[in-house]
This record gives C-alpha cells, structure tokens and sequence, in this order.
C-alpha cells in the first residue's frame, strides 16, 4: 500500500499542482527540446511539432514516431507502436480510480489527458492514496503540458542547434525525479513488501527490455509481475 | 515552417486516439464500479512498481543493453542521488543532486 507516514495536509488548489509540477517541468524542457530538434530533422514543420505535442503529449513515442515518420513508415504502423508504447498508462489511470473516482466524469475524462509517467508519479506521490482535488490536478497537468508544448516548440524553431544538455546532465533529471519519490515509498509501515515489489519491478523491466528489445513491454510487464508480488507478500 | 499537411495532422489524430484511450477509459469507466478489496491492495503497488520499472531502464539500459561501469555516466549519478534523497526526501534537492553528479562524472570520467 501507501507509505503511511509523514502524511501532511493534501494540496489542493491550482497553485499547489502547478508547484508540485516543478521537478517534471525542469526534466520535460531539456527532453522536449531534443524531441523539438529530433522531429524538425526528421522534416515535420514547427506547427506539426507543436500540433503533437498538443495532442498527443507522450514522450517516448513522440520521439518514435519521429523516426518512423523519417524512416518513411506509414501512419498504421506508426499508429501502432504508439498505442503499444503507450499502454501502459492503462495501468496508471486504473491505480489512480480511488484517489479520483468522486470527481465527475467529465472532469475525469479531461484530467486524464494529462496522465504520464511523470505525472503520475507525482500525483500518487503527493495523493498517497486519499483523494484528489480537480484545481491541483488540473494546476499539475496543465504546467506539465505547457512545458511540454513549449519546449518541443522551441526546439523545433531552432532545429539542428546542438544541444548540451547531456552534458549539463539535464537527462538525469526524470531519473533524480524517480529516485527521489521512490524512496519514500521504502519506508515506513509496509516498507519491506513494497521494496520487494520495487526490486522484482527493477529486475522485470530490465529482462524484459533485454529479451524484447523496442516492444514497449517492459513497464506493463514489469509493473504486473511487480504489483502482483507485492499484494502476494502483504 | 508554420503550414500543417493533413496526411501529418490525421497521423497526430490517429496516435492521439489510441493514447487518449487507455488514460481515459479505467479512470472513466472503473470509477462506476465497486472495485473488490484485492484489486484495491494490487493498486497500490502499482505506483511504486512502475517508478522501480522505469527507473531500472534508465540506469542500467543503454541503446537496448545492459551496461554496468564507468561507462554509464546515470548508474553511477543515482549512487550520491539515492543517498541525498534518502537523507533529505528533498524532491528538489535530489533531483538537482543527480543532474550535479551526472555532469561531474561526464566531466571527469569521459
């Protein structure tokens, strides 16, 4: 279950999201503006970038669909990698059902436009569990988005730049953020099944990735495996 | 530069549909139902499952294989990031920690 400790009082307005979105803003804008770059070489205009990241708005298989489309791949099978690639949010707004499920349809239905990795991550982190207002996760997803949008923008108009971000060790920054919400989740009451849970994930996407490279698998199969363990031992 | 072809924004349309979807339909359609209490306990792992499985590909997978040494630049960063994260729980600090550390190793070891 949720770490148990150290709850304090659930942010719950506009500004409170689009503060807890901070550490995902600074992760997306190095990573945006590679896909911006990436996608004006692969010869989408500026307008079409912006236009998939508005409506699209899932990284990895922007930056897929990027090649594919450079590859000269067709719409059906680059429509299908993405809905392969990006599955697994199927598990991510099911896990969040108890913290949103009294919000009304509607709100859920726009609010789940904005479900990611990141995202994700940060709402479980902050939400533990109880529920969620609509102000913080539209405050959350619309400040994540934004940076999204406008970083890809960017990076397209200035097109075949070079970037330093690997450099300046920005492409760390995603992996910090998931460092530093997963620890608290290894401590406290229930500590040690969670820990399993978290190793047996670690091990499965590993193997997974390995044994189907480029499958889009890893986190689906390894979240399963991972989250069944873990109930298992509790 | 600022002109949108349709075959590209039916393309968009066509990925956004099949990404829309699987975001949209467990938070839309499950919360109507009852979820029984095993399923309920199953969820709440599945947070920390997905960050150890997303997390693991970043550190220890590189262009689709397994690279354990000096020459992973993130494996090592997470070492001072775990630390500073376990000791603060600073969300910010960690993740600035890690970004410091990364481009210290890139800079010292390559």
């Amino acid at each position: 279950m949720n770490p148990s400790h150290a709850l304090s009082p659930i942010p719950s307005s506009l500004a409170a999201g689009m503060r807890a979105a901070s550490p995902v803003v600074l992760g997306y804008l190095p990573i945006g503006f590679a896909l911006g770059v990436l996608a004006s070489t692969a010869g989408f205009t500026v307008a079409e970038v912006g236009l998939m990241s508005a409506l699209v708005y899932a990284g990895s298989s922007q930056f897929i669909a990027a090649g594919m489309f450079a590859g000269g791949a067709g719409a059906p099978a680059i429509i299908s990698a993405t809905f392969l690639v990006n599955l697994r949010h199927l598990l991510m707004s099911t896990a969040l059902v108890p913290s949103m499920r009294h919000l009304p349809a509607w709100q859920n239905s726009l609010l789940s436009f904005g479900i990611t990795d990141e995202t994700f991550a940060i709402s479980t982190a902050v939400l533990q569990g109880r529920l969620a207002t609509a102000p913080f996760m539209a405050g959350l997803h619309l400040t994540c988005q934004a940076s999204w949008f406008l970083s890809t923008v960017v990076g397209a108009m200035l097109g075949q730049t070079a970037s330093s971000s690997s450099a300046l060790g920005l492409d760390f920054a995603l992996p910090a953020m998931f460092i530093g919400l997963l620890v608290p989740h290894l401590k406290g009451e229930g500590a040690a099944s969670r820990a399993t849970a978290a190793l047996v994930g670690a091990g499965s996407a590993v193997v997974i990735t390995l044994l189907f490279p480029g499958s889009g698998w890893s986190v689906i199969g390894a979240t399963l495996i991972a989250a069944t363990v873990g109930v298992m031992l509790r | 530069m600022m002109a949108i072809r349709p075959h590209v924004a039916l393309l968009f349309l066509g990925m956004a549909l099949v990404t829309y979807l699987p975001r949209m339909l467990p938070l839309v359609v499950l919360s109507r139902l009852r979820l029984p209490p095993l399923l309920l306990r199953w969820l709440g792992f599945v947070p920390v499952s997905v960050l150890a499985a997303l997390l693991a590909r970043e550190l220890f997978i590189v262009d689709e294989s397994l690279v354990l040494g000096l020459d992973n630049p993130p494996l090592l960063a997470a070492l001072p990031t775990f630390l500073v994260a376990f000791l603060t729980r600073n969300l910010m600090g960690t993740v600035l920690t890690g970004i410091a550390a990364t481009a210290a190793i890139r800079f010292f070891l390559q």
